[in-house]
């Protein structure tokens, strides 16, 4: 579904990413792991598209696509999905208006006609059970006022509704409280199904005791410098990042 | 990638004035040149009576006597007046029995402007007054009003078979030595609508003026009359464009709406005059002057207006607060592309007692532009409790445009509440990549969040405008994400 190869970029004049290599199949749970600043949310930025890093070097195969061709609008349309770390706020104009018009957006795309509001209604209805969102909240301006938590949820819920292939979850655990937490991941994990994948963008281990993954890769210095199963994860939480850290740094 | 991006920027913000277009048809012009000559050519030719060339020409000698002023925001190269046209009318038969026997290329260009003068078209329940260059060449759905009492025709029929009426209001409310322009106007005003609403009565429809700049070197000078009788109420639209020119066209306007006791006057308009070009070239200069009263007790004036034409704007409508419990709105969104400037906001004058009045402006500048809100909030010392409430907020997208902020409090009553509140923000890179994110590519971003911005005072609009105007935002701000 997703290959990236020897996937370079920086931001400015500052190299982030030094080479990357990643394949996801469909059905599959990976996450990344890594200290502050090794280049995990420049990953998720640049597969989604983010003008301000500049790929240098590498490729990104999505779905068949040349992912790095695509506009973001058209990633996006083509089935990939980013939750924010940090969810924008946009005063006026209201979630349910703003999915919306996501949803028709994509749907135009796909040469389909565009969802009437008993539709989505109906459709936003069952959705907003899995993420335990209510309406009131839709009502509002997008994640104006939201707490932290609200806008988390509102991230998955926007999951939800666009049903993407490929999602990749940036750091969706920080600023949640247990409960929370569990609401999030307990999304996630109705969302799984044998033809999408996600990709799981964390400092801490504790998300993955709740979104298990298949596969960890440890990301240090913008190169993945370990890869493994969920016990990866767990060394990790013990043995803190340093152990990586050396090893790859001996490796240089 | 980030230069790319502010070239898609660059292209949303340049899309094409849609209603650029000329008629070719006849007209009937002034000579050039402003002198009491031309004052009474016009009035001359328009049949008018005597008091009304004495009103005009009173108008013109003060005018003579008063300088333009240079107080706003703006910056222009000064106006020749003498360079001006100040009288076109397009020829047509000279009287018509029935609107069948418009002229069919006045119909065509209104069509083209999406007003129907087409009776058995009525789409929205929406009578209109349509003017065109100095004259107004249809009014529709005048029988149906006429029924309910409303009276709703040009200004100039209304001299003829209103004079009463407009003896006893024209210069009420804006006298004609209220200010350089607003001398100007009266002096040669050539059309625009008079509306009266007797007492109370719903007025059925909502009532519309379009105007139409078509002749090349002239200007458009309408005067607008709204009268609601006690406990009457009217719901007003103005929407008017003009062909692109590479000079620029001074277009001076005077509005004036009386309320009496209970009575309620909405006045909403969309204001598309042909901004200018890319470089700043032609656009119009729009210099009005809009006030209402709130005459008696209890009455209501509100003003929504939605600004994104015009290469210079200085207007301030305006409310008089005079009846105790009167109430005043004034709801604004300004757009300002290119090099357009506008310096634009609202006078509220609390006179009466336990008056109200609430003030919400939003500006949006973009490329080179300027955007200044300019308003005064006044309460007069025997205003015991009047209460302003006043909103201003300010949207900049591109680091080249400008944003301006200038509030005047003035209050000589200490029962008075006052409340100001104003914020600038720019339209973020991270919101319109949210955006991309989900699907929206980036015109489509920035209408989204745009109209977001606006709402408040969106939501004000007639819904037969909404829409409109929302596609004028969008369209008004193409290529300017920056």
């Amino acid at each position: 579904m997703l290959k990236i190869e020897n996937l370079q970029a920086r931001i400015e004049e500052k190299e982030i990413l030094k080479g990357i290599n990643l394949d996801i199949k469909p059905g599959e749970i990976h996450a990344i792991m890594g200290p502050n600043g090794s280049g995990k949310s420049t990953l998720a930025s640049v597969l989604a598209g983010r003008a301000d890093y500049e790929v240098t070097g590498g490729s990104v195969e999505f779905l068949g696509k040349d992912l790095l061709e695509l506009s973001p609008e058209d990633r996006s349309r083509e089935g990939l999905f980013l939750a924010f770390q940090y969810p924008v706020e946009i005063p006026g104009v209201s979630t349910t208006n703003f999915i919306k018009t996501a949803v028709n957006e994509k749907r135009k795309y796909q040469g389909e006609e565009p969802l009437d509001a008993a539709q989505f209604l109906r459709i936003m209805k069952e959705k907003m059970n899995l993420v335990e969102i209510n309406q009131s909240l839709l009502s509002r301006s997008l994640n104006e006022g939201f707490s932290g938590g609200e806008k988390k949820r509102n991230e998955i819920f926007q999951m939800a509704m666009l049903e993407p292939k490929l999602a990749i979850l940036d750091e969706t655990d920080s600023g949640l409280d247990i409960d929370a937490l569990r609401i999030v991941a307990n999304g996630v994990n109705q969302l799984r199904s044998k033809d999408n994948a996600f990709l799981v963008v964390t400092h801490y281990q504790r998300l993955l005791d709740y979104i298990v993954p298949d596969f960890v890769h440890v990301l240090y210095n913008g190169r993945i410098v370990k890869s493994g199963t969920k016990e990866l994860a767990l060394e990790l939480e013990e043995r803190g990042y340093d152990f990586i850290k050396s090893e790859a740094d001996q490796a240089v | 990638m980030q230069e790319e991006n502010e070239d898609i920027l660059e292209q949303i913000t340049t899309s094409e004035y849609k209603y650029g277009f000329v008629t070719d048809i006849e007209a009937d012009e002034a000579p050039k040149g402003l002198s009491e000559e031309t004052v009474r050519f016009i009035s001359a030719k328009k049949n008018e009576p005597e008091w009304m060339l004495e009103y005009r020409l009173k108008a013109y000698r003060h005018w003579l006597t008063m300088e333009e002023p240079t107080w706003a925001n703006l910056h222009y190269p000064s106006i020749n007046y003498q360079d001006v046209i100040y009288y076109s009318a397009p020829k047509q038969k000279v009287s018509l029995s029935s609107l069948d026997e418009i002229d069919p290329e006045l119909r065509s260009t209104f069509e083209k402007l999406g007003i129907s003068l087409d009776e058995q078209k009525r789409l929205s329940g929406v009578a209109v007054d349509a003017v065109m260059d100095s004259v107004s060449v249809a009014t529709t759905f005048k029988e149906e009003l006429s029924k309910v009492g409303v009276i709703f025709c040009s200004m100039s029929e209304a001299v003829k078979e209103h004079p009463e009426l407009i003896k006893k209001y024209l210069g009420s409310v804006v006298p004609a030595t209220d200010n350089f322009f607003t001398a100007l106007n009266s002096a040669v005003f050539s059309d625009g609508s008079f509306c009266f609403i007797p007492k109370g009565v719903r007025c059925p429809m909502e009532l519309s003026t379009y105007f139409r700049i078509n002749a090349a070197n002239t200007g458009q000078f309408e005067r607008t009359l709204i009268v609601a009788e006690e406990s009457s109420y009217v719901s007003y639209l103005e929407g008017c464009t003009a062909p692109m020119r590479d000079e620029n066209q001074l277009h001076a306007a005077v509005v004036e709406i009386v309320a009496m006791e209970k009575a309620e006057v909405k006045y909403s308009t969309v204001q598309n005059w042909y901004p200018g070009d890319k470089e700043g070239k032609g656009g119009i200069y729009n210099f009005v002057t809009k006030r209402g009263i709130c005459a008696g007790d209890h009455s209501k004036i509100s003003w929504t207006q939605v600004e994104t034409g015009s290469s210079i704007t200085w207007k301030y409508p305006s409310v008089i607060l005079k009846g105790d419990y009167s109430i005043a709105e004034f709801y604004s969104v300004a757009v300002t592309n290119n090099f357009q400037q506008a310096d634009t906001g609202t006078k509220m004058v609390h006179l009466g007692k336990n008056t109200r009045s609430r003030i919400v402006s939003k500006g949006i500048s973009a490329g080179k532009s300027q955007n200044s809100y300019r308003g005064l909030v006044s309460v007069a010392k025997n205003a015991d409790n009047a209460r302003n409430f006043s909103q201003c907020d300010s949207m900049l997208l591109g680091d080249k445009c400008g944003a301006h902020t200038f509030p005047y409090i003035e209050v000589k009553n200490n029962t008075a509440q006052v409340e100001h509140e104003a914020t600038t923000s720019k339209i973020g890179e991270d919101q319109i990549f949210y955006c991309n994110q989900r699907g929206l590519d980036t015109e489509t971003a920035v209408a989204l969040i745009i109209n977001g911005f606006a709402k408040e005072v969106m939501n004000q609009l007639p819904m037969e405008f909404a829409v409109e105007a929302q596609k004028l935002l969008a369209i008004s701000l193409e290529g300017s994400v920056g």
